[in-house]
């Protein structure tokens, strides 16, 4: 039986194209049109992802995201127009695991969709490697490789490396990246983190452009695209 | 005033009349007592009128039951009247608003002294008139003398009844004025035939009111409010065309203050002049030369006795003139006045031999000024010591050195006394002479003319060792001496006398000019208001505030000198009669005196553009040699006021015409490029049904795709216009953020590779990432769009002199020479905007908003080493972060 995914929007139009396109990828689709449906849909259709927009006409669908948090780790992915900054952190820090802003690319959806599902998959527990085209990252070793030639990077880049590297695909904040690598310090500074992202970018990242590594979300965060 | 204003139209005048003319026209039909007819003639020559052919209305009648009255009204069109509850009864009085709705040409209101019931929009009946006429209704209204403000104390006076409905003069003044007249005894007739109405209160004094006596005063009262009446418009009339020479009329009288002890009295006299003429009377100061040099009592006395004038009902002047004679014989002649009150001090007839009287020549330059004399009591140099210096007894270091000097001749003089005749030592003491008359005056020069000719005498003449001349020649050097001392010190006197004017004329030109130099450099009308409030504070030391006249009516305070600054009820009336009427009002002018300031208008045009307010912190007036100039701030003061409202209203009208020219580029726009991808995706759609293929499916999405750009720059282009930019600014990579960029952008880029040439150490720089984001999609978008099919896009970013410039260059025909600032000009498009590319042109006017809003600029121009066009965003130093430390990273 497909795994179910729970597709909340109140548009006819919008939930008729996520159940072609998830149908199409091999999923079975649940529909809600308002936040009632949706958390009643949650509890008695367990999905393995919901799709949430925030536009919804009974209650904010911020408000939703923990609500829906609470019935299991459900995965819940942002689908909305809202493409305020402010918002996108707000989702990410309330529990959302990823957003997609509309209009979407149908591909970068199924995309995220899957990065969320593989993190369900592998629990808590991170992947122990990672690979993209020729690097490997070894996390509890602290290596990373391109072929078989070790690459070296100083204790900051292997602590922002590392914390990307534990949520493959998926977006990770500013603000966690720095507590995560800089926590101890006096006066953690995002140039700091642009500084070690470019650097990590100019030893990992294949010549090209920018980015095909470790993905910059506009004012959110970073993304490290990695095999599957 | 000099003989050359003589013949100049006065432009007041000619704004008087100006005003007047938008505005209805009042005609007052004036009668001496009730029951003269005066609502029969209003209502026949509203009949007339009416047959005439103008639209007449009946504001308000009372016919009082007469019928010969009331059969005027038949036929005319009465206004229903608006009843008003008010205690228990029910009051019938004009609908003003009505009145106002219908629009007459010409309205016909009785009774303008009648006082309307409380709650009516006015208090008074005129005040409704005031309101018709400013609405452009001419008004035909009726009023007894005994209403007329200025004459209700007289004929209270001698009718023992006293009205309390009153008429202020000034509406008289506006009035055209008819007076209704019968002979007394056809009144008495007519009142004994119970034709007159009386109201209730006006029966108890019948018998003594309707006396012949009392109807012939009121009737001559009348006659002559009504003579007076046109002799003003005669006046405004007369000034407008600028006719010279004398004009007759009633009489005008000018009372010359000075600034001698009693120049209250001669205030006070003019008031009886007036009354006695019942004309009007204007009180004059003549500010001169040595008016510079008066002291603070002499300065109190003038500023005193005008303040006392405007109690009494003078209008003031102070006029500046080269002499007294001179400044009053030309307000005499400007003012057209018949009468001249001067005070005469009890001069020495020596003073008067010498400096010739001023009555004296008063009386023969004004022949057919009638001019009354008063004696003065005055000595000012006994009492009063000025505080010139020369005219002083010298300073006791003067009288020692003239002494030395003396004593230095005579040593010189015996030593060379063996080749010197006396003649010659004679000329030898002129030095001191002349030095201590120049150096300090008169009377320190005639003592050294005094020691001079002693030492002389004792020391040179024989018999040598003794005072007495044996040689009476030797007296005529004595003289000599003694002369040169007098004229020297005389000469220097009128000399220093000179330069100190001089100086401060000098030192006004300087104030003004400096005034002036401040206040041009601003573009603010408040820094401006600020300024002016600053600067009269200051040089006059007053507080001062400016008012400037709001939207609706009213006043707000645009500035003042010190915050705790105080206006009440009283200081505001003052100062909105001085903005509504154009002429000074408060303390020290003709309109409540009481308040403790004096508001100038500040006036351009005819319009009032403000009211500048000054108050002494002691409550004294401004000192009357210092009106002159205030009045010359003032006149700054408007240029300066009115070239910012000018500048405004441009700037008004820019931009409205911007705002309209940008609505109609935005609809066309709008409907341009809104519309033409929606026909692409609904043709393409229907195609669809046929079968799809990939062109169809391309289409769909990529004008889909330049939809959502569009709207996400409507959206943006909102956003500035609104004002509504928040700015959330952190250090950012710009080789991310055009990776970023070019990744969302890229549907738009297809067939453009996007190269990136950034140094890998480039700086940070501090951007909203957002707003940068958007201004790089335009620019690539933009790039894509006009460069040609299949070439890269360049991105280069470079770390020069301190700025970083990002540039996006494309290869393609790049812009037309000369004008590529204009691509940023929102909904421009260079050539014409049905291009095969599309595109909004809002992409780039958004690409200069943001980055302005972030502190960069934006160059647009072609690239140098190939075809095709280069925008570059410069990063000043303040944007770029510096280095950041090694071990932090």
């Amino acid at each position: 039986m497909p795994a179910r995914i729970l597709v909340v929007d109140d548009e006819v139009a919008i939930r008729r194209l996520l159940r072609h396109t998830l149908e199409r990828a091999g999923y079975a689709v649940v529909e809600a049109g308002t936040a009632r449906d949706a958390l009643s849909g949650a509890a008695a259709e367990h999905p393995v992802a919901v799709l949430l927009d925030l536009g919804l006409p009974d209650r904010d669908g911020l408000t939703l995201i923990p609500l829906l948090r609470r019935n299991g780790e459900v995965p819940v992915l942002i689908v909305s127009a809202r493409d305020a900054t402010e918002e996108k952190v707000a989702a990410l820090d309330l529990g959302a695991d990823d957003f997609v802003t509309k209009p979407f690319d149908t591909d970068e959806l199924l995309a995220r969709l899957r990065a969320a599902l593989r993190h369900r998959d592998a629990g808590n527990t991170a992947q122990k490697t990672l690979h993209k085209a020729d690097l490997t990252i070894d996390l509890d070793r602290r290596i990373v490789r391109r072929g078989t030639e070790p690459l070296h990077l100083t204790r900051k880049e292997h602590d922002v490396l590392a914390i990307l590297a534990r949520h493959p695909g998926r977006v990770v904040t500013h603000d966690r990246i720095i507590a995560a690598a800089w926590g101890g310090d006096d006066d953690p500074r995002i140039e700091y983190l642009r500084i070690v992202i470019r650097n990590l970018r100019q030893k990992l990242e294949p010549p090209g452009p920018v980015g095909s590594l470790i993905a910059n979300e506009l004012g959110v965060g970073y993304r490290l695209l990695v095999d599957p | 005033m000099t003989d050359g204003n003589h013949s100049r139209p006065d432009p007041d005048a000619l704004l008087r009349q100006a005003a007047q003319e938008g505005k209805g026209r009042l005609k007052i039909f004036l009668g001496a007592a009730p029951g003269v007819g005066k609502t029969f003639e209003m209502l026949s020559e509203g009949a007339a009128r009416r047959r005439d052919g103008v639209d007449v209305v009946i504001g308000v009648v009372e016919t009082h039951g007469r019928a010969e009255t009331a059969a005027l009204t038949r036929g005319q069109e009465i206004v229903p009247r608006r009843d008003v509850p008010y205690d228990g009864r029910i009051l019938s009085e004009m609908d003003i608003d009505a009145v106002l709705a219908r629009a007459p040409r010409l309205a016909l209101v009785d009774e303008l002294a009648h006082t309307n019931a409380p709650g009516s929009r006015h208090p008074k009946r005129y005040q409704d008139v005031e309101e018709l006429l400013a609405a452009g209704i001419d008004v035909y209204a009726t009023l007894n003398i005994q209403h007329v403000e200025s004459l209700n104390d007289i004929v209270a006076s001698f009718t023992r009844v006293r009205v309390r409905e009153t008429v202020p003069d000034r509406i008289l003044e506006l009035a055209e004025i008819e007076v209704v007249d019968i002979p007394p005894d056809e009144l008495i007739e007519r009142l004994k035939a119970g034709k007159v109405y009386l109201p209730h209160e006006a029966t108890r004094a019948l018998g003594h009111f309707f006396s012949k006596s009392n109807l012939s005063a009121l009737r001559e009262l009348a006659l002559r409010r009504a003579a007076q009446a046109v002799d003003a418009q005669m006046l405004d009339h007369v000034r407008a065309l600028g006719v010279g020479g004398t004009w007759a009329g009633t009489d005008r009288i000018v009372v010359a203050i000075n600034e001698l002890p009693g120049a209250d009295g001669l205030v006070r006299a003019g008031k009886r002049v007036s009354d006695g003429l019942h004309a009007p009377w204007t009180a004059l100061f003549i500010e001169t030369p040595r008016t510079a040099h008066f002291n603070d009592a002499q300065h109190r006395r003038v500023a005193e006795a005008m303040t006392l004038a405007t109690q009494l009902g003078a209008a003031v002047a102070t006029v500046p003139a080269a002499s007294v004679v001179d400044g009053i014989r030309g307000f005499l002649t400007t003012a057209r006045a018949t009468q001249l009150v001067v005070g005469k001090s009890r001069r020495s007839r020596w003073f008067e031999l010498l400096h010739g009287s001023v009555v004296d020549r008063l009386v023969r330059d004004t022949p057919g000024v009638t001019v009354h004399v008063l004696p003065l009591d005055a000595r000012p140099a006994a009492s009063e010591p000025r505080q010139r210096r020369g005219a002083g007894w010298g300073t006791p270091s003067g009288y020692a050195i003239t002494l030395l000097l003396v004593g230095l001749v005579t040593a010189v003089g015996s030593a060379l006394f063996h080749i010197l005749d006396l003649g010659n030592v004679a000329l030898l003491y002129l030095l001191p002479v002349m030095v201590a008359a120049s150096l300090f005056g008169l009377r320190t020069g005639l003592f050294a003319g005094l020691a001079s000719s002693l030492a002389y005498n004792f020391f040179f003449l024989p018999p040598v060792g003794t005072l007495s001349v044996s040689n009476p020649e030797n007296v005529i050097s004595i003289f000599v001496l003694l002369g040169v001392a007098v004229a020297t010190s005389q000469l220097t006197a009128r000399v220093r006398a000179q330069a100190d004017l001089a100086a401060a004329s000098a030192r006004t030109n300087a104030t003004l000019a400096g005034f002036l130099r401040q206040l041009s450099a601003v573009n603010d009308p408040s820094e401006a208001a600020r300024l002016i409030c600053e600067d009269v504070a200051r040089l006059f030391d007053v507080q001062a505030v400016l008012l400037a006249p709001l939207v609706g009516p009213g006043l707000a305070v645009q500035a003042a000198s010190t915050p705790d600054y105080r206006l009440d009820t009283m200081d505001m009336a003052a100062a909105n009669w001085a903005s509504d009427t154009g002429t000074p009002a408060g303390k020290g002018s003709g309109t409540l005196a009481a308040s403790e300031w004096l508001f100038n208008p500040v006036r351009a045009g005819g319009r009032t553009l403000a009211v500048l307010g000054v108050a002494r912190d002691n409550g004294e007036p401004i000192r009357a040699d210092q009106v002159p100039l205030l009045s010359s701030l003032i006149d700054q003061s408007v240029l300066v006021l009115e070239r910012l409202r000018l500048e405004m209203e441009m700037r008004d009208v820019d931009a409205v015409r911007t705002r309209d020219r940008l609505r109609a580029a935005l609809l066309s726009s709008v409907s341009h490029d809104l519309r033409t991808p929606l026909t692409a995706v609904i043709a393409a759609a229907d195609e669809l049904g046929h079968g799809a293929t990939p062109e169809l499916i391309g289409t769909i999405r990529n004008e889909a795709a330049r939809l959502n750009r569009f709207v996400a720059n409507l959206l943006d282009m909102a956003r500035v216009e609104a004002g509504a930019l928040k700015l959330n600014v952190e250090p950012t990579d710009l080789a991310d953020a055009v990776a970023g960029a070019a990744h969302d952008a890229r549907r738009a880029l297809e067939g453009h590779a996007v190269q990136l040439d950034v140094p890998p150490d480039l700086p940070l720089v501090l951007v909203d990432p957002q707003l940068f984001h958007h201004c790089l999609l335009n620019l690539l978008d933009n790039a894509g769009r006009y460069g040609d099919p299949g070439t890269a896009i360049l991105v280069a970013g470079r770390h020069v002199y301190g700025e970083i410039r990002l540039s996006v260059c494309d290869h393609g025909p790049g812009l037309p020479p000369g004008r590529e600032g204009e691509v940023f000009e929102t909904f421009h498009r260079l050539e014409g905007s049905d291009r095969a590319a599309g595109g909004t042109g809002l992409g780039l006017a958004i690409v200069k908003a943001f980055a302005e809003a972030m502190g960069m600029t934006v160059e647009a121009g072609n690239r140098p080493d190939e075809p095709g066009a280069a925008f570059t965003l410069v990063f000043p130093t303040a944007l770029i972060v510096r280095a950041v430390a090694s071990d932090a990273v």
